[in-house]
């Protein structure tokens, strides 16, 4: 129930601060933050009291009783549909992922968003109800349908309060999103479908569909369906080009949430789906998925470089990065898996203050393109140090988050493939470069006059805060990762047992 | 009933040309006026066709439903004419593709 | 008291944060006091712990906590504390002291005096983890903070595009480098499953032997590394850039400490090193080939601080010469004696451009020596030390090293004598610095000596410079014993009158003018040569056109996004269909209903059609 009540606390919190846009039009944006923060306690209080995380033990993963928690429902029972949670330590991460950069979402764009906020913030809430379902769902359909709840709040999201070609960008993240939910959504009832030919029985139940015996065809392309899927929302490439102009024309707020947590989705679909549900087919798979991720990471960077639209280029950064967790996925092996699963989180992080920092510059410059800045560290020296803080992080400094994924990433990725690795760790170089050049376009080089009498644009309180909060995290998790890597490792140790064993024979 | 014997297959054959002829009109003429006189022959060749079939069975069904046609007839022209009078009056004239105004 | 030496990084760190975090609030004598005090304090530490170590010279190790642990994989945070790594926390936390000492000064002026502090404290804590790492991981995350803070520093002031592109030039070279040593650190993780340094060499020498092809390689990536950070061939092209930062930055980072981080890697890793003969052969060649290069580069600068900064790849080259012959205590000790006359002569020459209007072009000075005493001493004796004049600091590590050079077998020789040119022509460009700018007419006058806190770190690196090339440095017990043999007693005496003859030349060339060269340099191949010297051999030119250009090339290609053209094509065909399709919407209900009835029919026909084979 407590995972039920996660997801349901979040969309009646939206249908709140919706109404509560007629007491104010500041009311909605706190009811937001407090709903979460009370979400966040919600899970953080049940957890407390939990024997199981202190000795998170390995879940069996077919046996739901050895996970965190589990919880089952009948919802269509002539089909096998059922309302089935659970939770195990990279749900967990997950989940507090999202709830933490929730509040930083609301938090960024506590001042950018002039009309409707009510909606607003109804529509940020749900599209964090539908990704903490997502996380828990293992039912398939329900996780296809949370899968869609996340979509279509983000779409207004963008469509109703993005900037100047919300349209366009709109309605191009609405098609490539649904198209692969279409992919995803055939391969489920397929998958299924096998099963019920197999055992005579209907089930949409992860438990129930992990052991599916099937040709090595169909297990190809249903794989394929799942992998398409996915990797579409990480975004590997070549399915990445709706991501830019989605990030671009997004609010502060959709942006953070897109970057942070939605893409998320997609590494965690693979890692939980894609891959133990059709071990043999993805095994097989690995050495294309793998190149993609490296074409991804040099072409993010490449493109990253040449953009001249400061949140563009953070956007395409983003590219880069989720290559690398495409490449820990893939490399399958606990040190890579670990680092996809730590890049989820520090790539959280770093992205979303990047974001906010993009954000908070166009609130008071009304610009984002990098040639009409530079300088700016002079009339805003707090959020100049910020940024760097965020840019050295982005490229993979050691004692940050970043650093450790990366690191983990290509250290298990070498034992499977020196010379991809030596590729991959190319992206070390680049990454460098755009960075940098970001750092140098917008805050470093001469002042320019038009910004001079800018008055007190510097960050504040709030803005320092939030900051503040993803900066620790990032410290935290790069001088002391250790809780994150054990409450992933058993998670991981298992998924990499039950693959290997489904292989073996 | 001796005297009347006519064969069901003529009274069909008459209603199936009086349907085609109201199409046709109905294809043809462009005046709105001739439009719902057409669509008024094709709802008396379905009605005729009705009866036909009700007298060939000896049931009662056909003229219960030619009495249907009948009203839905009369609210049509009801309808049909005011809609006349609208077309007249936005487009100052009973042409149909003057008002062609809903085109892809 | 070697147990607080995890105290030695924190300091500077703390203060670091102290001063990013409050600078708003501190006056500029207590931004001064920390970062100069913090330092002095961390030097104070390793002092004392130095003391207890010399009493008692057993490795101490210490970790702090687990970092990561994964499957097999395990790094700590835990620090190492042998000789080497005493000489190396001496030199950073001693020379760093006097430098920021010199800073407060040289900074005074400075709007920014918080920020400066805060990155040099940040630097110094970095490069103290760097040398006290216990293993690579944590040496990594030395590196690449170095690495940070140096991108920082060299951009410091900001304002300029020029600064900020030369710090960018600096941070992607070296991560280029470092880049290799990652790969490094994989293959040797996953070859001897463990980063930990001692523990590694232990596990090499069971599984490898010498000459085999995994150390190889593994040293070459590790190589990669060094030559990065340590401005050498072929990733030199950064450190004469990075002059653009303040000049003690230069002092302390891109000749004392940073730039040296290279050897010390190599010295650090030297038992895998030996494993791999052919890889220390490259080294060697590496280190005398960009020794060469930087001193005749340096021979036509004319930028005070240029100079000076090929000079330190030229010095550097030959600790790499040192660590390629396996004179690895040699290479350490001229790592420390450079560190001092380095440092001593950037320092002086940062006296020279603030007290002479931030002028650099040393044909614009001139005359200096009655002007600024302490400033001309200070020249005077760190290029003796450079040039390795009898009894001076630099005499007894050069000296060192060209002989243990001389004795290896085969190749010795030969080195040797590339290792004397590099020598003549050290002195050569060293004193001609000190005759261009200090004899002569004066071209610009200056507006002010030196003040106590600036004079004061030249005096002491003065006494350093001459005195240090007595010091001994405690790592008999971390290297392997050198070739002992004595050579012949004419190679010690070509050895050192060579640095002689340069001096007389320098003498001959730019003081009294004797020597009038100017109809060879004036000559067309004279002219090219020296352009050819002048720009660094046109490395930069080289690697402009063949990656900077490219990238940007690629990068303006790609911009267009051609991935997405495809996606654009299927939305040009939808809408292609859609405008044809649209057609028969044209609003005319007459069409409408023929198309009805066609349809009508059709189905009709078709259904007749079927129907009787149906039935």
């Amino acid at each position: 129930m407590v995972m039920l009540n996660l997801i349901l606390i979040l969309l009646v919190g939206g249908l709140v601060a919706a109404l509560s846009e007629r007491f104010g039009e500041k009311v909605p944006r706190q009811v937001a933050l407090v709903v979460i923060l009370i979400d966040l306690l919600y899970l953080l209080t049940h957890l407390w009291g939990m024997d199981g995380l202190s000795q998170l033990q390995a879940p069996v993963v077919n046996d739901p009783a050895t996970w965190l928690m589990h919880f089952k429902t009948p919802w269509i029972p002539a089909f096998g549909i059922s309302i089935e949670l659970a939770l195990d330590g990279i749900s967990l991460l997950m989940l507090i992922l999202t709830l933490v950069l929730g509040m930083v979402a609301v938090s960024s764009s506590w001042t950018d968003i002039n009309h409707r906020q009510g909606f607003f913030e109804a529509n940020l809430l749900w599209t964090l109800a539908g990704v903490l379902g997502g996380f828990m769902a293992l039912d398939l359909l329900l996780f296809f349908l949370f899968w869609e709840v996340m979509l279509i709040p983000m779409y207004l999201m963008i469509a109703i309060w993005g900037h100047e070609n919300r349209a366009y960008a709109s309605m191009k993240f609405f098609i490539f999103t649904q198209v692969s939910g279409l992919l995803l959504l055939v391969s489920i009832l397929a998958l299924a479908g096998i099963n019920h030919s197999a055992s005579g029985v209907w089930s949409f139940s992860y438990f129930d569909l992990l052991n599916t015996h099937m040709t090595a065809g169909a297990a190809h392309w249903l794989m394929l369906g799942f992998f398409i899927a996915f990797v579409v929302k990480l975004p590997g490439f070549p399915f990445h080009t709706w991501l830019p102009d989605a990030h671009t024309q997004a609010p502060t707020a959709g942006s953070v949430i897109l970057a942070g947590i939605l893409l998320k989705t997609g590494a965690y679909g693979l890692i939980r789906f894609a891959v133990p549900l059709f071990p043999e087919a993805a095994i097989n798979f690995s050495g294309i998925a793998i190149a993609l991720g490296v074409v991804g990471i040099i072409y993010g960077a490449v493109l990253a470089f040449a953009q001249t639209d400061f949140k563009r280029l953070v956007a395409y950064s983003s590219v880069s990065h989720m290559g690398f967790v495409l490449l820990g996925v893939y490399a399958w092996n606990e040190l890579a898996l670990q680092g996809a699963v730590m890049q989820m989180v520090a790539h959280g992080f770093s992205t979303a203050a990047l974001f906010m920092i993009a954000g908070s510059l166009q609130e008071r410059l009304h610009t984002r393109d990098m040639r009409e800045m530079g300088g700016l560290w002079q009339q805003m020296p707090r959020m100049g140090a910020v940024t760097m803080f965020f840019i050295v992080a982005s490229l993979g400094l050691p004692g940050l988050g970043n650093f450790v994924a990366e690191f983990l990433v290509l250290l298990g990725l070498f034992q499977v493939d020196p010379w991809i690795t030596a590729i991959a760790a190319l992206g070390l170089i680049t990454g460098a470069i755009y960075s940098l050049i970001l750092m140098q376009r917008s805050f470093q080089g001469q002042p320019k006059d038009k910004w001079v009498d800018l008055g007190t644009a510097d960050f504040a309180g709030r803005e320092m805060l939030t900051m503040a909060v993803m900066m620790l995290a990032l410290i935290a998790l790069g001088i002391y990762p250790q809780p994150v890597l054990d409450t992933a490792q058993p998670v991981l140790q298992s998924l990499i047992e039950m693959v290997a064993v489904e292989i073996a024979p | 009933m001796d005297g009347l014997n006519i064969p069901l297959n003529h009274i069909l054959l008459l209603s199936s040309l009086l349907f085609c002829i109201g199409m046709l009109g109905l294809m043809i003429r462009r005046n709105i006026i001739f439009i719902l006189m057409s669509l008024e022959v094709m709802l008396n060749a379905a009605a005729l066709a009705f009866v036909a079939a009700g007298a060939y069975w000896g049931q009662p069904d056909g003229q219960v439903v030619f009495l249907l046609i009948l009203s839905v007839a009369a609210a049509e022209v009801a309808v049909g004419l005011g809609l006349v009078l609208q077309v007249q009056r936005r487009f100052k004239s009973l042409d149909m593709d003057s008002a062609n105004r809903m085109r892809g | 008291m070697r147990e607080i030496i995890w105290l030695v990084p924190l300091i500077p760190l703390l203060s670091s944060l102290a001063l990013m975090l409050g600078s708003a609030s501190f006056s500029r004598w207590i931004i001064g006091g920390l970062g100069a005090g913090s330092v002095g304090l961390a030097a104070l530490l390793t002092l004392l712990s130095g003391i207890d170590f010399l009493a008692q010279p057993q490795p101490y190790q210490t970790t702090l906590w687990t970092w990561m642990q994964v499957a097999n994989f395990s790094a700590s945070i835990s620090f190492y504390f042998d000789g080497l790594t005493l000489v190396m926390m001496s030199v950073i936390t001693g020379v760093g002291f006097l430098i920021h000492l010199f800073s407060t000064e040289f900074m005074q002026e400075d709007a920014s005096y918080a920020r400066y502090f805060a990155y040099l404290n940040m630097f110094v804590a970095a490069m103290l983890i760097l040398v006290m790492a216990d293993n690579l991981l944590l040496l990594y995350l030395g590196w690449e903070g170095v690495g940070v803070c140096s991108y920082l520093l060299v951009g410091f002031w900001y304002q300029n595009s020029a600064n900020g592109q030369a710090a960018r030039k600096a941070f992607v070279v070296t991560r280029i480098g470092d880049t290799a040593m990652a790969l490094g650190l994989f293959l040797l993780f996953t070859s001897l499953g463990t980063l930990d340094i001692q523990q590694m060499v232990v596990e090499a020498n069971n599984l490898w032997l010498v000459g085999d092809m995994l150390p190889v390689v593994a040293c070459l990536l590790l190589l990669g590394g060094a030559v990065g950070k340590s401005a050498q061939l072929p990733l030199h092209t950064w450190l004469p850039d990075a002059m653009a930062g303040p000049t003690p930055v230069s002092a302390l980072i891109h000749a004392a400490t940073m730039v040296t981080a290279g050897v010390y890697l190599i010295a650090r890793t030297h038992g895998l090193f030996l494993l791999a003969p052919s890889a220390m052969m490259v080294v060697a060649v590496l280190g005398i080939a960009t020794s060469l290069m930087a001193a005749f580069t340096a021979l036509m600068q004319s930028d005070i601080k240029r100079i000076l900064a090929y000079s330190t790849i030229s010095q550097i080259g030959y600790m790499f010469l040192a660590l390629g012959v396996g004179a690895w205590t040699a290479g350490i000790f001229h790592l420390m004696t450079h560190a001092f006359f380095k440092a001593l002569l950037f320092l002086g020459s940062g006296a020279i451009i603030h007290c002479l209007h931030h002028e650099h072009n040393i044909f614009k000075m001139g005359g200096l020596r009655s002007k600024m005493p302490v400033t001309f001493w200070s020249f005077m004796i760190g290029s003796a030390a450079l040039a390795a004049l009898p009894f001076t600091a630099g005499f007894f590590s050069k000296d060192q090293i060209l002989l243990q050079a001389y004795q290896l077998p085969e190749y010795g020789i030969w080195l040797w004598l590339a290792g004397l040119l590099g020598a003549l022509l050290t002195a050569i460009y060293s004193f001609r610095l000190v005759f261009v700018v200090f004899y002569g007419k004066a071209n610009t006058q200056p507006d002010k000596e030196v003040g106590w806190r600036m004079a004061m770190p030249l005096s002491a690196l003065c006494l350093l410079s001459l005195i240090g090339g007595y010091f001994i440095i405690p790592v008999q017990d971390v290297f392997p014993e050198a070739l002992h043999g004595h050579p012949a007693h004419w190679v010690e005496y070509i050895s050192i009158s060579v640095p002689l003859i340069g001096v007389a030349v320098a003498y001959l060339l730019f003081y009294s003018k004797r020597l009038n060269i100017n109809p060879l340099v004036q000559s067309a191949v004279g002219s090219k040569l020296g352009e050819f010297w002048r720009i660094g051999w046109a490395v930069d030119r080289l690697y402009d056109g063949l990656f900077v250009r490219p990238y940007y090339a690629v990068s303006a290609l790609l911009k267009s996004e051609s991935v997405d053209g495809f996606y654009a094509l299927v939305v040009s065909v939808n809408q292609c269909v859609n405008r044809w399709l649209s057609q028969s919407q044209n609003g005319q209900m007459r069409w409408y209903l023929v198309s009805m009835v066609a349809g009508l029919i059709l189905l009709l026909t078709l259904a007749l059609q079927i129907s009787p084979e149906a039935s």
